[in-house]
């Protein structure tokens, strides 16, 4: 049951990808995305990370997706139709780098695929944490002990970056 | 071992030195012996900017600057009459003072002051320290003493010249370079002065430097001497490479242990020297440039090309004296070059016209003399040589000076362009300058052997050790030093026929300078003649000082009348006496007789009368023969043509170094140089730049195409990692 | 699962890799860039079936930057319509000798 239903979301993935790069319709691209966003969603459900799943929906594709959104829109690109994409020695280019990309990660990440370990320590030191904190206090624990630091660094970065969005995008400095 | 052997030596040195005690020899201002000619060429110096300044100032505003202007002489003019002289005159000062003090003690170990470090680096430590002992306080005075009595002369000679502070800067300079190299405590320090005498040669040489043919002369002596600096420096490379310092003291201690007698090494050393001293000192293969060098003023051809700088070669001779006696080799090498040095020159002067020409090969051929001297064991003879030759023959360059600045105003006054150095334009000029005439007569007898003059005693007794040397027990190469003194003898011989064949074609005979002419020669001013007056009784007195113990004897000697008998040999003898040993230990004691037979009255008597006999039978011949002008003579015919041209040697040089060395450059310019280098440099240039047009390629300003780049550059690191 | 989700992030990867480099679009291309990152992020969801909890912490970190970055990102792509009244790519190439 759970390999069949990350089988489908795996295909929902790779398909909506495709479509984000091959879509005309930049709104096109982006509902794609959003459903590539969602069906990842899905597989962190299946891999045990209920709360990053979560944050994937809300965040990812509620959030900096409508951003995207508002900026087609802002731009009125929503009718833009303009060809792109072009049939050439560099898109062949294009196409032999990814392919020989491909084959190398393949390569890498199919060596020493002995079974599943999906009940290996870590995972279980996970669920043993889930279980004791839920799902939330799983990953915030860490988060406000060990990795405190960065996490508020993180927060600086953003306030950074707000600053900066604002700077950029007004008409008059 | 060594090193610490020569260091404890020269602590050794120095404490007996340093010592307050009674006897112990305190130096009087050493430094300032070196120092006065520096601060006068300093001052001098500055003049001829000023000088020069003035004069530019003086074109420019359309005219010529006036010496001789209603307002009197310039200040830059006037004050190196007095600057120039007077420092080298203090320091002759002090080098007395210094001498006298000296005199009172005996000396074993050479007295060393040092000043400062020089250079430290490693393992090579050299301090700027002066040296004194009685080797260079004997070089001392010959310098300051000769040397201030041609800056006088110099006064007269100069006075007119426009440049006349720019040549007393030049010639106080040569005279601090000089004395450094005499006083340096150090092979290293000593090539300072090597070098600044070169230098200060090369500068005077060309001093009329507009002259195309005067500043070439001062090149070829540069650079025949440059020849030389390379066998100094090699020499210099090896000494250090065995001994791990230059310093004299410790070399000549370690030296008898640290180098085998007639090995390879010391072999290498002596003759590497001997060939920077056949540069400097103009001896076979090297003298070429010292007859060129005439082209300087007359006093510098007194000072630097005959009294001083050439002598550097024997003083560095002498004073390496341990080094020449370990190596038998390097010493015959040194006494066959001075003989036949000796004997060369000496025939190139029997046909040369040219005044000043006739005195240079006549300082070639007795360098050739102190050579044989210091080749055979001898280093008190050839330092005494070196003495006595600086008093005549500096005397004869003054002399020849006085002429032709006589003959200058005569020609002058008629706009005549005849040659003023031509003695076929001279003849008969006793009329006129009887002083210089009386003195130079002095100075000829001197240099011919004639007795009581001083090269008697200093030329007979080098001639007598090259005989009696042969004669040794041990002996390296008996034969050898038989021909060497059949050599000398002959050369001397040679030397009382050309220097009388000078005498008589100009002050002897009718006048040929022209009528009109002679009317204006004048005896020289006093500034002039005073200094060759005392170099005249140097001469006359000077020998005196070294008379051999067996002539001091007999009557030559005037029955030990003679105050001082052999006094520069015993002078000498702490310096030598290393070296003595060396060679009384591998050689035994020389001969008492001449190579077929004679002692040495016998053989005194002989060249005496020998002498007296060619300068007789050439005042007959040349006197009898009828000179004409020089723009009449005929060309020289036969064998006076091969002497007159000198043998061709500068063709032959010409011929086998010059034209090779200059097609090669050639060569290597043409085709190396402008075809491989160039070509391999511009090859460089088109190979970046092409490399940037074809990087640029890249350069789209496209995001598209560096995102590939970047993604084929993680291709790259990811295959790395991967396989 | 691990495995099959490591060779999901591997082509998702590609795919965006691929979006980056054919794609005129800024936009879209921003979009790749951000399937590269989620991709990333995949892998480390995996692994952290593996190796413990640090894997979704960085993927947390992951997303802030991203949100960042799109921030940022999408601003400067405003300022630069603003300026050019496009977003094609091959229309900003000042930066060319």
């Amino acid at each position: 049951m759970v390999d069949i239903l990350f089988y489908i979301f795996a295909a929902v993935a790779i398909g909506s990808a495709l479509g984000v790069v091959m879509s005309r319709n930049p709104v096109g691209s982006l509902l794609f995305m959003v459903a590539t966003l969602a069906s990842l969603a899905g597989i962190f459900v299946l891999l045990e990370a209920h709360f990053l799943a979560a944050v994937q929906v809300i965040v990812y594709a509620g959030a900096i997706m409508v951003l995207f959104l508002f900026v087609i829109m802002l731009l009125n690109l929503g009718h833009d139709y303009q060809k792109d994409l072009k049939w050439g020695a560099f898109s062949v280019l294009s196409f032999i780098v990814v392919g020989t990309l491909a084959g190398f990660l393949a390569r890498a990440l199919g060596a020493g695929s002995t079974g599943d370990v999906m009940s290996s320590a870590g995972g279980r030191s996970i669920d043993a944490a889930v279980s004791e904190f839920g799902a939330v206090g799983a990953i915030a624990r860490p988060l406000f002990t060990t990795y405190v630091v960065p996490f508020e660094i993180t927060g600086i970065l953003l306030l950074v970056a707000i600053v900066g969005a604002l700077v950029l995008a007004k008409r008059n400095v | 071992m060594l090193l610490t052997g020569g260091t404890a030596a020269l602590q050794a040195g120095t404490e007996a030195g340093s010592q307050s005690g009674a006897g112990a020899f305190v130096p009087f201002l050493p430094g300032l012996v070196v120092l006065l000619p520096l601060i006068g060429f300093v001052i001098n110096g500055v003049l001829a900017l000023l000088h020069a300044r003035a004069s530019a100032v003086a074109v420019r505003n359309g005219g010529e600057l006036d010496l001789d202007g209603p307002g009197g002489r310039p200040l830059t003019h006037t004050l190196p009459t007095w600057v120039g002289p007077g420092v080298v005159g203090l320091a002759f000062l002090i080098t007395l003072v210094n001498f006298v003090r000296m005199l009172g003690v005996h000396l074993e170990e050479p007295v060393v002051r040092t000043y400062w470090t020089w250079i430290d680096t490693g393992t090579f430590h050299v301090a700027a320290a002066l040296q004194l002992d009685q080797l260079s306080m004997v070089m001392m005075l010959v310098v300051t003493g000769v040397s201030f009595l041609i800056h006088v002369f110099s006064v007269g000679y100069m006075g007119d010249d426009p440049a006349y502070p720019r040549y007393f800067a030049y010639l106080n300079l040569f005279v601090f370079f000089m004395l450094t190299l005499v006083m340096a405590s150090s092979y290293a320090l000593m090539f300072v002065g090597w070098e600044g005498v070169g230098l200060c040669s090369y500068l005077l040489i060309g001093f009329w430097f507009t002259d195309r043919e005067k500043a070439d002369a001062g090149k070829k002596a540069f650079v025949v001497n440059r020849i030389g600096d390379f066998g100094f420096l090699v020499a210099m490379f090896l000494l250090f490479s065995r001994f791990h310092t230059l310093d004299f003291v410790p070399v000549f201690h370690g030296a008898a242990a640290g180098l085998a007698y007639g090995g390879g090494l010391i072999t290498a050393i002596t003759l590497f020297f001997f060939l920077g001293a056949t540069g400097k000192s103009a001896q076979i293969p090297l003298y070429i440039w010292l007859p060129d060098a005439m082209a300087g003023p007359t006093p510098v051809s007194a000072l630097i090309h005959a009294a001083t700088m050439v002598t550097a070669g024997v003083y560095m001779v002498a004073r390496s004296s341990v080094l020449y006696a370990l190596s038998p080799v390097g010493s015959a090498t040194v006494a066959g070059v001075g003989a036949l040095t000796a004997f060369f020159a000496a025939t190139i002067a029997l046909k040369q016209y040219d005044i000043k020409k006739v005195l240079a090969y006549s300082t070639v051929s007795q360098l050739g003399y102190m050579f044989v001297g210091v080749g055979v064991g001898a280093y008190a003879a050839g330092i005494f040589h070196l003495m006595t030759h600086a008093f005549f023959k500096g005397l004869l360059f003054l002399g020849a000076g006085a002429i032709i600045h006589s003959m200058h105003h005569a020609l002058h006054h008629t706009h005549s362009h005849a040659d003023a150095q031509d003695m076929r334009n001279m003849g008969g000029l006793r009329k006129y300058m009887p002083i210089t005439w009386i003195v130079m007569w002095v100075a000829t007898l001197a240099i011919s052997g004639v007795w009581p003059f001083a090269g008697f005693f200093s030329k007979d007794e080098i001639i007598w050790q090259a005989g009696a040397f042969g004669g040794a027990a041990h002996a390296p190469y008996p034969r050898l030093y038989t021909f060497y003194w059949i050599l000398a003898l002959a050369a001397a011989l040679l030397t009382a026929f050309y220097m009388t064949r000078l005498m008589v074609m100009t002050f002897h005979g009718p006048n040929r300078t022209g009528t009109e002419e002679s009317r204006h020669l004048r005896e020289t001013p006093a500034v002039m003649w005073i200094p060759l007056v005392t170099l005249a009784a140097l001469s006359l007195f000077g020998g005196w000082i070294n008379v051999p113990e067996k002539l001091h004897q007999s009557f030559l000697g005037l029955f030990g009348a003679l105050p001082m008998g052999e006094w520069m040999h015993h002078w000498l003898e702490p310096v030598t006496a290393a070296a003595q040993q060396i060679q009384a230990t591998h050689l035994g004691a020389v001969s008492e007789s001449a190579p077929f037979g004679g002692g040495e009255v016998l053989w005194g008597v002989v060249s005496f009368l020998l002498a007296v006999a060619v300068i007789a039978f050439a005042w007959r011949m040349v006197g009898s023969r009828k000179y004409v002008p020089a723009e009449e003579s005929p060309a020289d015919t036969g064998f006076a043509r091969v002497l007159n041209r000198k043998w061709y040697v500068d063709e032959l040089y010409d011929t086998i170094v010059v034209r090779p060395l200059k097609s090669t450059s050639r060569f290597c310019w043409k085709v190396i140089d402008a075809g491989v280098i160039d070509g391999i440099v511009n090859g460089l240039g088109y190979l970046a730049r092409g490399l940037g047009w074809f990087g640029s390629l890249f350069q789209t300003g496209t995001v598209n195409t560096y995102a590939l780049i970047l993604s084929l550059g993680v291709l790259v690191i990811l295959g790395v990692v991967i396989f | 699962m691990v495995v099959a989700s490591m060779i999901l992030s591997a082509l998702l990867f590609v795919v965006g890799t691929l979006g980056v480099l054919i794609r005129r679009n800024a936009i879209i291309m921003f979009l790749s860039i951000e399937l590269q990152l989620n991709a990333v992020n995949l892998a480390f969801v995996a692994l952290s079936r593996v190796w413990g909890i640090e894997g979704q912490i960085f993927v947390f970190f992951v997303m802030t930057v991203a949100a960042a970055e799109a921030a940022v990102g999408l601003a400067i792509i405003i300022s630069i319509f603003r300026h050019y009244e496009t977003v094609n790519v091959n229309n900003f190439n000042l930066l060319k000798w």
